[in-house]
């Protein structure tokens, strides 16, 4: 089984997340995440096992951190309240308690309590300097048998470099012109990264999200 | 192989081939660099027809997307439809009735064959002989009015819905295709004498234009260019999708590798197609069209998607990202021509100029896919 043999040599590259996929689902079988330091070597290892290159492309993840900041505080948030209900609620049911035991019912207390809990999920905020990442994939195939495996590749956006892989595989060099085009993802060592599908004087990248034309 | 150069002189100069010359059907231009008539060096320059699908899919819905997927290539509108139906529904779910795979089917491989006939015509045409083109039109006209009749369109179809089709198709549009089948199956032994066996030909195309399997799998060359260069590589068998499974058709492989390889690859899986049309049509059942219960909201949940079919050209791939609104967060279209073209830098390396055009044509480019 090919499958097997590529992930046991990709899980061996550095810091690499491999995980299979449903192919039902997702069309490809083996998501494969590295650090753009080890993807020369992840790409040498599928070269080696004699896969054949589908394409290069990119992903621009603006607002991901953003709004994952925003979403844990939302979930925060949700728990406090969820909490703070929870007690207002225990406290009612006291007093009810209470009042049915023909006691004197003392209601400003479950109010004040509220109140109280929600503000604390504030200090995930300082979100101001994280930086959002490009993301380059690669697909691979093979010929013989069925096995679509996918490597994914993380940079930054202010500062996006990723080796390149086109002395490895020749169609690179289409491939990471084309994503240097649309996302201007530099490509480190590829030797004529000029553009392809644009003009050749284009100095903009029309796929990422907050390009205007 | 035929002779390449042997350099005698460190003299060349520039010939730009295109962006508007007969031989490159569209715009495409390839810079050569030019040692009397044999290519030094040879730079495609891409753009000329670019049109940026991929940021059109970013600004409309998954539905309005539809029609720019017959506008890619437009000699095989129906095999893009159909990949990006299929990406949709694997990302949705969505169940598809029998019947409307089974039209999906005959409709698709009816286009094939008549994107197979006009790159027969013009290949021809491009090596000097005029009157295939003329038999190739007469047939492919056929195909269209048989298309026309269920699609609305001659050629730039969307005529595939997430979940089926937009219309069924009827008895006179049966009878048509298996009048077609017929037809087509007579036409072939002609062809084959008319311009196969020509001695002219087969000097032009024969151990000419070299494209090695290793080179298609550096390159990512799929569909009749890789396998005319021996791999057995078709996405229909490869990595089944709609009702192929239940049809039963041969993969043509040739293993010289020349531009002969690609022509009879082509030729051969006319007749495939015709194969794979007659058994659809026995086999085609009654029902819905459409699911029962088909979303009116196009939503794929978070993810993201691959999807693969066979073009005429190639295996396409295309990959979306959803955030789970009405909008596309990411189509990456990959292009079978598009990979295939890559291999011309390097295949025609030393050839004489004629060759290399004849090495251009057996690539079968469509430009506006290349470009998208």
């Amino acid at each position: 089984m090919k499958l097997s043999s590529i992930k046991q040599h990709l899980e061996a590259v550095p810091g690499a997340k491999v995980q299979e996929t449903e192919y039902s689902k997702k069309g490809y079988l083996l998501d494969v995440a590295v650090s753009p330091e080890h993807l020369v070597e992840a790409v040498t290892i599928v070269d080696r096992e004699g896969f054949f290159i589908e394409t290069i492309t990119g992903v621009d993840w603006l607002g991901e951190k953003e709004a994952a900041v925003k979403e844990a505080a939302a979930k925060a948030a949700a728990i406090a309240e969820a909490k703070a209900k929870a007690a207002a609620a225990k406290a009612a049911k006291a007093a009810e308690e209470a009042a049915a035991a023909g006691e004197e019912v003392p209601p400003p207390a479950p109010v004040e309590a509220a109140p109280e809990a929600a503000p604390e999920p504030a200090p995930a905020a300082p979100a101001s300097v994280q930086i959002d990442d490009l993301e380059a994939v690669y697909d691979f195939n093979r010929y013989d048998e069925f096995c679509r495996v996918v490597i994914r590749v993380r940079t930054p956006r202010n500062n996006p470099v990723i080796p390149t892989i086109s002395h490895i595989y020749q169609a690179a060099h289409w491939h990471e012109r084309e994503t240097h085009d649309f996302f201007g993802i530099k490509f480190a060592g590829h030797p004529y990264l000029v553009p392809l599908l644009l003009p050749e004087d284009a100095d903009f990248h029309p796929l990422l999200k907050d390009f205007n034309s | 192989m035929r002779a390449y150069a042997q350099s005698t002189c460190n003299e060349t100069f520039v010939l730009n081939l295109g962006p508007q010359h007969p031989a490159t059907h569209g715009v495409l231009r390839v810079k050569l660099t030019m040692d009397g008539e044999y290519i030094v060096e040879a730079e495609p320059v891409l753009g000329y027809i670019h049109r940026m699908h991929e940021k059109m899919g970013e600004n409309r819905t998954w539905l309005q997307f539809m029609p720019n997927t017959g506008r890619m290539d437009y000699l095989h509108a129906l095999a893009y439809n159909h990949g990006f139906v299929c990406l949709v529904e694997r990302a949705m779910g969505i169940e598809v009735p029998e019947r409307a795979e089974y039209i999906r089917v005959i409709t698709s491989e009816l286009n094939r064959i008549s994107s197979h006939l006009l790159w027969f015509g013009a290949y021809i045409l491009d090596l000097g002989g005029f009157s295939p083109l003329l038999y190739a039109f007469d047939d492919r006209e056929q195909i269209l009015d048989l298309l026309e009749s269920v699609t609305g369109s001659r050629l730039t179809y969307s005529y595939f819905r997430f979940g089926g089709v937009c219309d069924d198709i009827d008895e006179n549009f049966v009878a048509g295709a298996r009048a077609f089948v017929t037809r087509m199956r007579e036409r072939m032994p002609m062809y084959h004498s008319l311009v196969t066996k020509n001695i002219i030909l087969m000097k032009r195309l024969q151990e000419i234009g070299p494209i090695s399997a290793e080179m298609c799998r550096k390159y990512g060359a799929t569909g009749p260019v890789a396998r005319g260069s021996g791999i057995d590589f078709d996405v229909r068998k490869h990595e089944p999708y709609s009702v192929y499974p239940n049809l039963d058709f041969d993969i043509p492989v040739y293993t010289e590798c020349d531009s002969m390889a690609r022509y009879m690859v082509r030729m051969d899986e006319i007749l495939q197609s015709l194969r794979i049309i007659e058994q659809a049509l026995d086999k085609l059942p009654e029902g819905p069209i459409m699911p029962p219960k088909a979303p009116k909201v196009i939503k794929p949940p978070k993810g993201d998607y691959y999807q693969a079919v066979e073009t005429a050209r190639g295996s396409l791939g295309m990959r979306a990202v959803s955030d789970g609104t009405n909008t596309p967060y990411r189509l990456k279209l990959r292009t079978p021509g598009y990979s295939n073209l890559i291999v011309f830098g390097e295949a025609c390396r030393g050839m004489l100029l004629p060759d290399a055009l004849a090495l251009l044509g057996s690539l079968d480019l469509v430009i506006p896919e290349i470009d998208r």
